[in-house]
């Protein structure tokens, strides 16, 4: 059969370290989708002064590169992105376009979804080929706790934002070769109709809680303002950071910053503790990388529970205070 | 002027009533509210006409109890609403979504200068039915803005976007998604819900009356398909402690205070109590 129709496409955000993250970890799993479906792994970067990104891309599993280098696509902007994205699709036609889940992602993926005419799942946590050949897309749904496969049937291409954090970038390979495909660009481009005045670069966020070995996270269960602030003495003690659920956010006993989750911060320390969640996948899907859990619940069935290597059956509140002077005790000497 | 601003009404989930004994959240009470995000837009709507004058008209897409957050926003000081509520236009996705909702702005208010919507949902947060209202309805378009001011026909926005803090112009007519940083919601006046629903005027509107295309409407206009639903299962067999807090603490800290410790460069696992 003929190859055209069976490629997945990525689509390159360099900017800067964790946009470009999100592209290598959208290539791995690219990878594996495009054995699948028996097609290329192909990357579409757009921007300007591109040639240390198109070997990363290499380096990092991609069949093809496309690329299309011009100063006037130096800065993002999605009126443009949108209709150079969209006019190559209609040319090659991909089965899969997958674009990582940052700002500027989500806005062109929306964008050229609507104009190719065809479904995009957002916030996809898992991506798979079924028999048929289709894209099998698992993103959470129903506000809580319940994940939903997706499969977009009659349309192409099959479109999905995924967030920074979900797959696992492969090792690079700097040997390894791929065509590129430098092209140029296109003649009578529409100018964008927002004009950008100035963008200055933001101070780089804070990665304190992103890089903690402990996280100490709050939820509901903590119950109050006041007691959710015993948790800062024990992150104190043990050299670490406090984090907070949607709920504990929401009451303002936590700052914003300290969300973890799909709408917050994916984190990835080495012990985490957990008092009062219940473990909806909003929430889980930010401590996928966590290898040690300690969960305190009063609810044995929570999630959260279930997903702890140790989880005490007891009052988050109570439980942090014992904690504390037990550390208190022990760190003494 | 005339502005056009798009409400959804979601479920209260931060606010569900919460059985403090079980632990457990009492969803089947689950009241609606207007989307967060929605109310702001509302707000710089409502700035924007009070300085401008004009017109402001306040539209959703959902079931008849969907007229709440319609008769809260011309409470709050819309002049016209409308609702979109049509058993045919159920199951949406955001393809669907903004191919209605632009066929009803272009039904209800043609003439408009600005369409001002959310930056996302509280239910779905995809964030796509702005930018893809923006491709349907074929306007110059900023998402996420913070800030804004208006000079004759041309619109400044300020917005933050993957660590740039950009500073856009564009041309009216024009679509803007409005975070909630910024404009801040004005409390709904006393007795303005009673005075509007008074009124009796949300106009209520279904995919004929806005000339829609029944095929690219609800659920037969949505390009994606619930393969199935599940909860994901536990990974874990881990170690459950259900002794006295004191008790379960110090096992812990007994049995895996190396591990802590060690991340630490402390001795956990033993108390150092009475040995010095
Ligand atoms: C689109 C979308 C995106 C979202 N994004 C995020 C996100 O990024 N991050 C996030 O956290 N949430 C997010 N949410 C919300 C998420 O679905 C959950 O509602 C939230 O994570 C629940 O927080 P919680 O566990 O603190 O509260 P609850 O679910 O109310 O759980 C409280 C837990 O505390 C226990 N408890 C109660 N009292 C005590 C006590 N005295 N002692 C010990 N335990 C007690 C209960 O048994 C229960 O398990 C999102 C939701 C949606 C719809
Ligand atoms: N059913 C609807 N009716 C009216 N406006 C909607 C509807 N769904 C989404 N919107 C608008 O689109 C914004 C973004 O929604 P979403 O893309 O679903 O996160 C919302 O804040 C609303 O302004």
């Amino acid at each position: 059969m003929d190859k055209a129709g069976r490629d997945v496409w990525v689509f390159g955000d360099y900017r800067n370290y964790f946009q470009n993250r999100v592209t290598l970890q959208l290539l791995a799993r690219g990878r594996e989708l495009a054995a699948a479906l028996g097609g290329e792994l192909c990357v579409l970067v757009l921007g300007h002064e591109l040639g240390q990104w198109v070997e990363e891309y290499v380096a990092h599993g991609a069949d093809r590169v496309l690329a299309l280098d011009h100063p006037c696509l130096r800065a993002y902007q999605s009126e443009t992105y949108t209709r150079l994205l969209v006019d190559l699709a209609l040319a090659r036609q991909p089965r899969v376009i997958l674009v990582g889940a940052t700002s500027f992602g989500r806005e062109l993926a929306a964008r050229a979804a609507k104009r190719l005419h065809t479904g995009l799942t957002a916030d996809c946590v898992e991506l798979a080929v079924n028999d048929q050949g289709l894209l099998v897309q698992t993103a959470p749904g129903f506000g809580g706790n319940l994940l939903a496969e997706i499969v977009i049937p009659r349309h192409f291409p099959q479109m999905a934002t995924v967030r920074p954090g979900t797959f696992q970038e492969l090792p690079h390979d700097y040997e390894r070769q791929a065509p590129v495909e430098w092209l140029p660009l296109p003649a009578g481009l529409k100018p964008e109709r927002v004009r950008l005045l100035k963008s200055e670069r933001l101070p780089p966020r804070e990665q304190a809680l992103e890089n903690a070995p402990v996280v100490v996270c709050g939820g509901r269960g903590m119950a109050s303002k006041k007691k959710f602030r015993n948790l800062q003495e024990l992150a104190r003690l043990l050299g670490g950071q406090v984090a907070a659920t949607r709920p504990a956010v929401y009451a303002r006993w936590s700052e914003e910053g300290t969300l973890v989750g799909q709408a917050g911060r994916q984190i990835k320390p080495q012990v985490l503790f957990s008092f009062g969640v219940s473990g909806a996948i909003q929430h889980t899907a930010g401590i996928s990388g966590a290898p040690f859990i300690v969960a305190v619940n009063k609810n044995p069935g929570a999630v959260m529970m279930q997903m702890a290597d140790v989880g005490l059956v007891a009052d988050a509140n109570q439980t942090c205070l014992a904690l504390i002077r037990e550390l208190k005790k022990r760190l003494r000497s | 002027m005339n502005i056009v601003v798009c409400l959804k009404q979601v479920p209260m989930v931060s606010e569900l009533p919460w059985d403090s004994k079980t632990g457990r959240l009492k969803r089947g009470q689950a009241e609606g509210m207007m989307n967060p995000a929605c109310k702001h837009a509302l707000e710089a709507g409502l700035r924007l006409k009070q300085a401008q004058g004009g017109r402001l008209t306040v539209l959703s897409m959902g079931p008849p109890e969907a007229q709440e957050v319609l008769y809260e926003a011309l409470a709050l000081g819309a002049d016209q609403a409308v609702l979109l509520c049509d058993p045919r236009l159920a199951g949406a996705d955001t393809l669907a979504t903004s191919y209605t909702l632009a066929r009803a702005i272009q039904a209800v208010t043609p003439d408009f200068d600005l369409a001002l919507l959310g930056c996302h949902t509280t239910d779905s947060e995809t964030g796509q039915v702005g930018p893809q209202l923006a491709e349907e309805l074929d306007l110059p378009a900023a998402f996420n803005v913070e800030h804004l001011q208006l000079a004759g026909r041309t619109l400044t926005v300020r917005r933050v976007s993957d660590g740039f803090l950009e500073t856009l112009e564009l041309d009216l007519p024009a679509l803007l998604t409005i975070t909630t940083q910024e404009f801040t919601p004005r409390e709904t006046p006393l007795g303005g819900l009673e005075r509007a629903f008074a009124q009796g005027a949300v106009r209520m509107l279904d995919a004929l009356a806005i000339g829609a295309d029944l095929e690219l409407v609800g659920e037969k206009g949505s390009a994606g398909r619930m393969l199935r639903v599940y909860s994901p299962a536990a990974q874990k067999k881990g170690v459950l402690l259900t002794g006295a807090v004191k008790k379960s603490v110090q096992e812990l800290l007994e049995r895996y205070g190396d591990r802590l410790g060690g991340l630490i460069g402390q001795d956990l696992a033993s108390e150092e109590e009475g040995h010095g």
